[in-house]
């Protein structure tokens, strides 16, 4: 005999589940009490937002399913954000979160929220479980869905009589079967032949890369068909990492902030192979205008990405990782013989932005370069910090950079970084924030002292909400509506909670300012005061076509 | 643009409707009519669901039903041989005398039965394609429409299942 608490624990564990991030509550205490003494590392963060962001750094970071645990309604809608956060990064997470008991619900009971039905659509499943013998089952079934296919997050809500009843005999679990759910891994033979064609055809072949290349893994299969057909490389900010930055068939970051090698070889390319993305308008810019001259071959696992913002005339529906090898494994060596590679290292070269006068904050990301090692792990926040992080660090390996892509979601990175450390406690985890998104998950300096968690905290603080006011320069005619932030004493902040911190202000003391935040054994908060109007550059404007960029020169 | 009929077989669970539903008004598509009840797999229901849209938009909407994990089957059954019907209960002002003649006649004519008769008004009951039920609706409308009730289509490929 077993409660149904008892049951939920059982379940994480058979999943392989090592620590999970919650905060607990009334509607919750039964699985609280279970996890007293659960062999499970439970992390209590300062809110529930941030347990959801939390399992999801240790997700990205670990590529296993991150968990976080909530209390009924406020501990619940507060993990709403993390979880959206999620879904459009399709990064893999189980929410499980305390309900009010049957009987109440659906009658505005003291802390009743109907989270399956807020989170309907920012989830990929999710379980309001009314019989506490499901619950192994339940449990099985959320990692399966979670963790295939097209990952994402998937909640199961748990009234509190459900986790109190007594289950006896407890049902065996069965391997997860969802007649409603088969993704398809392997891609479809002709479809591959007919991508292998275009590619021994095209001309100026193009290979646009993301977050789905890093999901499946598939980060050698990108290499070993570019560096066999000789076909240049752009990333979209989720799959940074995935191809290193200093090869030379890689074009960095593509879209609204990419380089001029990206969004230019894309507007002239013939053959645009796309992998794990999808077509997001800061990708795309004017949708017409993408690729205006390519065929598209695009390989995604979710068969909706698939001609969803752009027509394709060879969809591969299929795990990345599985259809490249395919594709490969049909290619023999080729040379570009037609000038398509000496046209992109001249966009390449000449794409050098001019440092900003005063504090430079693409000086302080690629000092921050020049300093960690390729395994360092960079979590962004969302913002200029965000952009200039993906435009001026050298990333060479899949999982070493975390960031909100799709939500954008300030507050994601600090809470993050902190599951990230969790997930690789021995390597170096760095946060690269903006005053303003530091301020939405600031609480979180508890958790990094109460667990020593030694996250690396850079704040590139302009005393603005940067990005806002950038496009506030640029479109609003300078009218600063509300972006301009007060001065905010991080290191006392910092000190008040028992985490080491400095104040860098003058360009001189950069180096010395990261070298002391780096060398120091535990966390630390290195607030860099930049020039306060300091732009991303080049920026494509919103709707515009992704070759007419502003600022090219910086 | 045109009406697509589209045959979804979804898990027979409870908030399976509201996910289907959802789903369409979060991603914009206007549900035309929808039908739902238990089908000839335990444990399965059916959904009929009209739904207006050029061929990318209806594209777009199977692939998303397919993404639910309730939802077992898609099928577009637009262009198949079908057998389509709709029900409608419709009270009709009625007093007794001409006007109660002449309503009981338009509904010989539609086929339409009488299944309730109170003092000022009668109830009719018909079935047909979307188009009759509108007719008759139209013809009605003079006598004074009280309540009217419709259930959305439903439909069934003729022959052997899977269209063979």
């Amino acid at each position: 005999m077993k409660t149904g608490a008892r049951l939920l624990v059982d379940g994480l564990q058979r999943e392989g589940v090592e620590t999970i991030f919650g905060y607990p509550g009334g509607a919750v205490l039964p699985v609280y009490d279970e996890l007293y003494d659960a062999p499970l590392r439970h992390v209590l963060v300062r809110h529930e937002q941030a347990a959801a962001h939390a399992a999801d750094g240790y997700a990205r970071a670990s590529g296993k399913t991150g968990v976080c645990l909530a209390t009924s309604g406020p501990g619940a809608c507060n993990l709403v954000t993390g979880i959206a956060t999620a879904y459009m990064d399709s990064v893999p997470l189980v929410a499980v979160t305390g309900q009010v008991p049957t009987t109440m619900l659906g009658n505005d009971a003291f802390q009743e929220s109907d989270i399956t039905g807020i989170t309907f659509p920012i989830t990929k499943h999710n379980y309001l479980v009314k019989d506490a013998a499901e619950i192994g089952q339940v449990v099985r079934d959320a990692f399966y869905i979670a963790g295939t296919g097209r990952q994402g997050p998937v909640l199961i809500d748990l009234p509190k009589d459900v986790m109190t009843a007594q289950v006896d005999p407890v049902p065996e679990v069965q391997e997860a079967r969802l007649r409603g759910y088969q993704p398809t891994y392997e891609g479809h033979p002709r479809q591959v032949e007919r991508a292998v064609a275009l590619i021994q055809e095209a001309e100026r072949p193009l290979l646009y890369i993301g977050g789905g290349v890093v999901a499946s893994g598939a980060a050698a299969e990108v290499l070993a068909l570019a560096e066999l057909t000789a076909i240049p490389v752009a990333s979209t900010l989720m799959g940074l990492g995935a191809v290193p930055c200093d090869h030379p068939l890689s074009l960095g970051m593509i879209g609204m902030h990419g380089t001029e090698a990206a969004n230019f070889a894309v507007t002239e390319c013939d053959l645009l192979i796309a992998v794990g993305v999808r077509f997001d308008d800061r990708v795309t810019g004017r949708v017409e205008a993408f690729a205006p001259q390519a065929a598209v071959v695009h390989i995604d696992i979710d068969p909706a990405e698939i001609g969803k913002n752009k027509p394709v005339d060879v969809p591969i529906v299929g795990d990345a990782r599985l259809v490249l090898a395919a594709i490969t494994a049909k290619l023999a060596r080729q040379e570009r013989g037609n000038g398509w590679l000496s046209r992109v290292r001249r966009w390449q070269e000449e794409n050098a932005p001019a440092p900003a006068a005063g504090l430079d904050p693409a000086g302080v990301i690629r000092q921050m370069n020049a300093l960690l090692d390729d395994e360092a792990i960079i979590v962004s926040e969302v913002g200029q910090n965000q952009m200039w992080a993906a435009q001026h660090y050298c990333f060479r390996r899949p999982r070493t950079w975390l960031t909100s892509g799709g939500l954008g979601t300030m507050g994601y990175g600090f809470p993050a970084s902190i599951g990230a450390q969790f997930a690789c406690p021995d390597r170096t985890v760095a946060l690269v924030a903006g005053d303003g998104s530091f301020q939405m998950n600031i609480q979180e300096l508890g958790t990094v002292v109460e667990y020593k968690v030694p996250v690396k905290v850079v704040i590139l603080n302009n005393l603005y909400l940067g990005m806002v006011r950038q496009w506030q320069e640029l479109f609003y005619d300078r009218r600063y509506s509300y972006t301009e932030l007060s001065p905010v004493d991080f290191v006392g902040i910092a000190r008040a909670y028992g985490v080491e911190g400095r104040r860098v202000e003058d360009p001189d003391e950069v180096g010395p300012g990261l070298e002391e935040c780096f060398g120091t054994e535990g966390a630390f908060v290195l607030d860099v005061r930049i020039e306060r109007e300091a732009n991303v550059f080049p920026m494509v404007p919103a709707g515009a076509a992704i070759n007419e960029m502003i600022g090219r020169r910086g | 643009m045109r009406p697509h009929t589209l045959h979804v077989l979804v898990e027979n669970r409870a908030g399976v409707l509201s996910r289907v539903s959802g789903l369409f008004s979060r991603r914009g598509f206007n549900i035309e009519s929808l039908a739902v009840g238990t089908c000839e797999e335990p444990g399965m229901s059916r959904m009929t669901i009209v739904v207006l849209g050029d061929d990318a938009r209806i594209e777009q909407v199977k692939k998303q039903l397919n993404k639910l994990i309730d939802v077992i089957k898609v099928s577009d059954i637009t262009e198949q041989s079908t057998v389509a019907r709709e029900l409608a209960l419709i009270k009709v002002a009625a007093e007794p005398g001409e006007g109660r003649a002449e309503v009981m006649q338009v509904a010989s004519i539609f086929r339409a039965q009488i299944i309730d008769v109170s003092p000022k008004s009668i109830i009719l009951q018909v079935a047909g394609d979307s188009e009759k039920i509108d007719a008759l609706e139209r013809l009605l409308r003079q006598y004074g429409i009280k309540e009217f009730v419709r259930t959305g289509k439903i439909a069934l490929m003729r022959g052997m299942k899977g269209g063979r």
